[in-house]
């Protein structure tokens, strides 16, 4: 199940819709480390609001897709983190320290607007 | 109502119907959302060691009762290399594959009892057990 990708101003954003196999979350890496060069977006939207769950797996791609990204130039956030997921992933012991979480699209595309005004004021 | 499912683990897709099925079964046991969560997320640790270690193998997902007491039983096998030593397997940050070490231990956290047996080259089996708080 592929995931579709929204380009939208500057970002673009991936919009998990069902529950993703371990290809789907590489491909989704893939196109979104591509899409960002091709578009040449300043920052990158996961939602994962539908998956139920985040296994080691799924949260080491999430977490390559935000350093990949990051070194197309395009700063990255995962909103939508269900409460039952995030409690379910510290008890694994899995962490996404360093990488931008929101609570849902709107506080993500308000993240990146404000990250991304102020390192065009720095002069990035 | 089936109480039983058998998923045969051969492919990382196999990894997404274990937890789906185990999921199911577990809120047949009676569980409720966030242990539904941590159910599957199990189930998806153990199914994910047999893959990466053993290649295929098999996760047989149950109802089972224990006096007034229900809960979820899962038991992961395969006839990979087996585990030369448990014990080690059992620490955090311990992997010999390019996982993150999370696989055994991490599982462990989420259910409420865990065996690992496993003989060098024969295979692994992993019994889990979550049992539903009654509002005693």
């Amino acid at each position: 199940m592929q995931v579709p990708i929204l380009k939208q101003g500057d970002y673009v954003i991936a919009s998990i819709q069902s529950a993703l196999t371990d290809d789907d979350l590489l491909q989704l890496r893939d196109a979104l480390v591509q899409q960002v060069g091709r578009h040449r977006s300043r920052g990158v939207i996961v939602d994962v609001t539908v998956l139920d769950v985040m296994d080691s797996f799924a949260v080491r791609t999430v977490r390559d897709i935000a350093h990949m990204t990051r070194l197309r130039g395009a700063e990255t956030v995962i909103v939508g983190i269900q409460p039952d997921v995030a409690f379910a992933m510290v008890q694994l012991g899995l962490k996404l320290e360093g990488i931008a979480c929101a609570l849902d699209l709107e506080e993500g595309l308000s993240y990146l607007s404000q990250k991304t005004k102020d390192s065009a004021r720095r002069g990035y | 109502m089936a109480t039983e499912a058998r998923v045969a683990i051969r492919s990382p897709s196999d990894i997404v119907t274990a937890r789906q099925q185990g999921r199911a079964l577990a809120a047949q046991a009676g569980f409720e959302g966030m242990d539904l969560t941590v159910v599957a997320t199990a189930i998806s640790e153990v199914a994910r060691n047999i893959i990466e270690y053993a290649h295929a193998g098999e996760i047989q997902i149950q109802v089972v009762h224990n006096g007034s007491y229900s809960g979820v039983m899962v038991v992961a096998t395969d006839e990979g290399p087996g585990i030369s030593d448990v014990e080690q397997a059992m620490l955090d940050g311990y992997s010999t594959s390019k996982g993150l070490g999370i696989g055994l231990p991490g599982a462990k956290r989420l259910m409420d009892d865990f065996e690992v047996r496993s003989a060098l080259g024969r295979g692994t089996t992993v019994v889990m057990r979550k049992w539903l708080r009654t509002g005693e």
